[in-house]
């Protein structure tokens, strides 16, 4: 078999086996497609981050004198849209998930190929409709789109952002059915549940919530398209609706949306600390069933973001003890993924830096969630800076911690090129030290009391709003590198080797960049997930092949 | 030094010392978690540093481990949301006598009616050692009334009275800020909440009273014409309002509410959503005819009635000064 040769020429493989922009733009090859992403989230990632920078520069000062205060207004809503429906939501999913998930479970493609190229069109479509929005004149509601403000008082393009929004659910939701499929149906003989890597399961457990919980925002974004431009009344009081209503229905979705972010994440994580321990991992059954729990637990906790809005007393209560069962499902990977490096071998690659980043920081961001679940405390931090550092403490400290470093983990399986190693780890460590910068002191100005979305404060909140700035200037950096050197290696890097880890994994197993359909013949799969011990002790059984 | 870099809010309320008390527990709390697995990660990270020829030793899981580890923090978090949860009640709970604030809330401005009579905006005075409960709505869009130093906030709605109260301890001025974002100037939004002893704060009430807004109230009640059906000898075609705030009503469709606030205010502008048994549904809407500051008023006068004859104001305001209008300050 030509595979067996070491051929000084360039093997095909799914990125040479055609070229022109044809052959991207109407591909179905799963690998393609999450390239399509990988470039567009890239795109909306740094347009997010730009709003950022304006944010982040507007405050450090407090007076208001940068930008104006509708723009201001504009710039914190277009931030929290782009970044979380351009980019976090597709993220891990769209690109990692998609590339991943058919090779790890040994399959040639997703269950629905020419759907998958549909959703990727969607998110284009709604990506441009958002960003014919913001050039028009932008949207100032909030990420949030609160009633009656979004209803009835803001006279900006309320209505746009919202259809953008409501088309790019679909993208979401069509991925999340195929990736349900595809797990049920596609799994190569030998590949039972318990076998499955992690980051199967915890896309798995993402993809339940985007199927159900994405339908729900879906119809809410049409009925505040409804009382805007035809005034039927459903939240305006004004109109005999109720404002809390539209709170309910958005959190009801936008609560499990966090977790659509933070588990995949999460499973990029359970591959990589197995790998760089060179262990199993501790406690398989207990970190894929939490993946599920939390996917369903998270159902159940939404009104924990209206404890001062109105609601009663006891509502209030029941969901603050929910909002605790979702915590400890949580905990328990965390204290799983500890447990696995206990007598491991441990290296410290790249891929390995960003998950400690990833443990430091999410650890920190769910145990400040305790803080936001108990009852008396949310009433004096919530609509503060405190749940600014809470919320990207979870969402950027661990959803994208966990993103760049799967990124990282399997760049050389998707380019076929190995990125400079040095570079990458002093990334991710400027990463680190500039998001603690960032977003510790956002703590402590939370507790002193300073309200979100302001766009002046009173003077004594200052010096931790220049520490925040100072933060944000240093975590930019941290995120160009990347981009930078992953670019440059794609020219001048190394060509790496199919498993340049010495990895665990299907994916592992075929080439690197792999072929249109994965593997030569299909796999069969006969050992357990994360065999470190066969792989280290040379008993690992190559995959065995049909026929 | 920490003039301008304070890293505790100021503590100005009985809440304050409450609320703090949970977040120093939670630090330590979180701070111990932090620890625990910082130091195992630290730990691991160095002994187990990778070795040439020494191999990790494979361990698949522990099932009592697991349980440990799910049992022992549901307990701790039990422990953090029964002690939330008793700090909330109290925080949602205003005292029964407390002085009443009718606050309106709109884009971008907060108008504070003092049921004693000071109308203020953008400030609050109120004395220390008392207990003060404020009724809140919204014009427009949702405000939210927070007080850093009170440590207490709750959501301003349009369409209905939400209620918060504190207790405040020490006198000074601290900020008061929308929370729930509100459009352009959201961050315009502020003000200023003045403590001031007590005797300071009669002498502030006295200056330029314009008299307990139940009076205010009684006055648009009789030009509204109200008096003709809600009579007080129980012959009127709409029922009595005497003794009525605060009682159970029963209603013509069965249910039972409580004469609240917000049911007063309702029955303003949708009499015919709460009808109480036994009248008929012929009292027309006020809803565009009443401004949300006489709305304010006339639940005030309500109260008043329910309240029996000897009306409930503050002794030193019996002699109201001639009234005066705009932002009051001392």
């Amino acid at each position: 078999m030509a595979t067996a040769l070491a051929a000084p020429v360039e093997r095909e493989n799914y990125l040479n086996k055609e070229y022109g922009v044809a052959s991207w733009l109407l591909t179905t090859d799963h690998k393609r497609i999450a390239l399509l992403y990988l470039i567009s989230i890239t795109f909306f990632f740094f347009i997010g981050g730009f709003f950022a920078l304006l944010i982040r520069l507007e405050l450090l000062t407090p007076a208001g004198d940068l930008v104006q205060a509708d723009t201001y207004n504009k710039l914190f809503t277009m931030h929290g849209q782009v970044m979380v429906f351009f980019f976090l939501i597709p993220s891990i999913p769209a690109v990692l998930g998609n590339f991943l998930i058919p090779i790890m479970i040994g399959a040639k493609d997703l269950a629905f190929p020419r759907i998958n190229l549909l959703s990727w069109y969607l998110y284009i479509i709604a990506g441009i409709m958002m960003l014919h929005c913001m050039l028009t004149g932008g949207v100032d509601t909030g990420w949030t789109f609160y009633t009656p403000f979004s209803t009835a008082f803001s006279n900006t393009k309320v209505i746009e952002a919202g259809l953008a929004i409501f088309v790019s659910g679909f993208s979401s939701i069509l991925t999340g059915l195929n990736f349900v499929v595809t797990v049920h149906r596609m799994r190569a003989p030998g590949m039972t549940w318990s076998r499955l890597p992690l980051f199967v399961w915890s896309h798995y457990a993402t993809s339940i919530i985007q199927i159900l919980g994405t339908p729900v925002i879906a119809i809410t974004l049409v009925l505040v398209v409804a009382e805007r431009a035809l005034h039927l009344g459903i939240f305006d009081p004004k109109l005999g609706g109720d404002p809390l209503l539209f709170q309910h229905l958005f959190w009801f979705y936008s609560h499990p949306a966090v977790y659509i972010m933070i588990l995949p994440s999460m499973g990029v994580i359970s591959e990589i600390i197995p790998c760089f321990s060179r262990k199993r991992i501790f406690g398989y059954h207990f970190v894929a069933l939490s993946s599920l729990a939390i996917a369903v637990f998270g159902f159940l906790v939404w009104a924990h973001h209206m404890f001062v809005a109105g609601i009663s007393v006891y509502a209030a209560l029941i969901f603050s003890l929910l909002s605790y069962s979702v915590a400890v499902p949580s905990a328990v990977k965390v204290f799983n993924w500890t447990a696995t490096m206990y007598k491991g071998s441990i290296h410290y690659d790249a891929p390995m830096l960003y998950a400690y980043g990833f443990l430091g920081l999410f650890t920190m961001g769910g145990l400040t969630g305790l803080f936001l679940a108990a009852l008396g405390i949310d009433v004096h931090v919530t609509d503060t800076y405190f749940v600014i550092a809470h919320f990207h403490y979870i969402m950027v400290g661990g959803a994208v911690m966990g993103y760049l470093g799967g990124l990282h983990f399997w760049w050389p399986k998707i380019s076929g090129k190995l990125y400079p190693e040095g570079w990458a780890r002093l990334a991710a460590l400027i990463v680190f030290i500039g998001f603690n910068l960032t977003f510790f002191p956002q703590f402590i100005l939370g507790y002193l009391g300073m309200p979100r979305r302001y766009f002046q404060y009173p003077g004594e909140f200052q010096v931790l709003n220049v520490l925040s700035t100072a933060g944000a200037t240093v975590l930019g950096v941290g995120y160009l590198l990347p981009m930078i050197y992953f670019l440059w290696s794609m020219r001048y890097g190394k060509p790496a080797p199919d498993n340049p880890w010495k990895a665990a994994g299907l994916e592992w197993q075929t080439q690197s960049p792999p072929t249109t359909f994965n593997f030569e013949q299909e796999p069969v799969v006969t050992w357990e997930a994360y065999n470190y011990d066969e792989i280290d002790t040379g008993h690992k059984e190559e995959a065995h092949v049909v026929g | 030094m920490f003039d301008n870099f304070p890293l505790w809010p100021a503590r100005a309320s009985t809440a304050a010392g409450n609320v703090d008390a949970l977040y120093i527990f939670l630090l330590i709390v979180s701070g111990m978690m932090t620890l625990l697995i910082f130091a195992a990660l630290v730990i691991f990270a160095a002994r187990y540093r990778h070795r040439k020829g020494v191999l990790a030793e494979q361990i698949e899981g522990s099932i009592p481990l697991e349980i440990t580890w799910s049992i022992i923090p549901l307990g701790v978090f039990m422990v953090i949301f029964a002690w939330g949860a008793v700090v909330y009640f109290k925080e949602r709970t205003p005292p029964r006598d407390a002085s009443e604030v009718y606050v309106v809330a709109k884009q971008w401005m907060w108008k504070l009616q003092h049921a004693e009579g000071q109308r203020e905006i953008n400030s609050l005075h109120i004395p220390v050692g008392r207990d003060v409960k404020l009724i809140m709505t919204s014009q427009d869009v949702i405000h939210s009334f927070f007080v850093p130093a009170f440590r207490q906030k709750q959501d301003v709605l349009p369409g209905r009275y939400t209620v918060t109260w504190f207790h405040p301890t020490k006198a000074g001025t601290y900020h008061l800020f929308c929370a729930e974002y509100c459009g352009t100037q959201h961050s315009g939004m502020i003000g200023d909440i003045v403590v001031l002893e007590p005797a300071q704060y009669e002498a502030w009430m006295n200056g330029g009273n314009t008299g307990p807004l139940s009076a205010t109230g009684e006055k648009i009640f009789a030009e509204l014409g109200c008096a003709t059906c809600h009579r007080a000898d129980t012959q009127g075609r709409g029922p009595t309002l005497q003794g009525m705030f605060g009682r159970p009503v029963q209603l013509q469709d069965g249910r039972t509410v409580t004469a609240d606030e917000n049911y007063i205010r309702e029955s303003i502008l949708d009499p015919g959503s709460k009808v109480v048994s036994g009248f008929k549904p012929v009292m027309p809407t006020f809803q565009g005819l009443v401004s949300e500051e006489q709305l304010s008023a006339l639940v005030a006068y309500v109260k008043s009635m329910g309240e029996g004859p000897a009306m409930k104001t503050n002794t030193a305001l019996a002699q109201p000064t001639a009234p005066t209008k705009g932002n009051q300050v001392q």
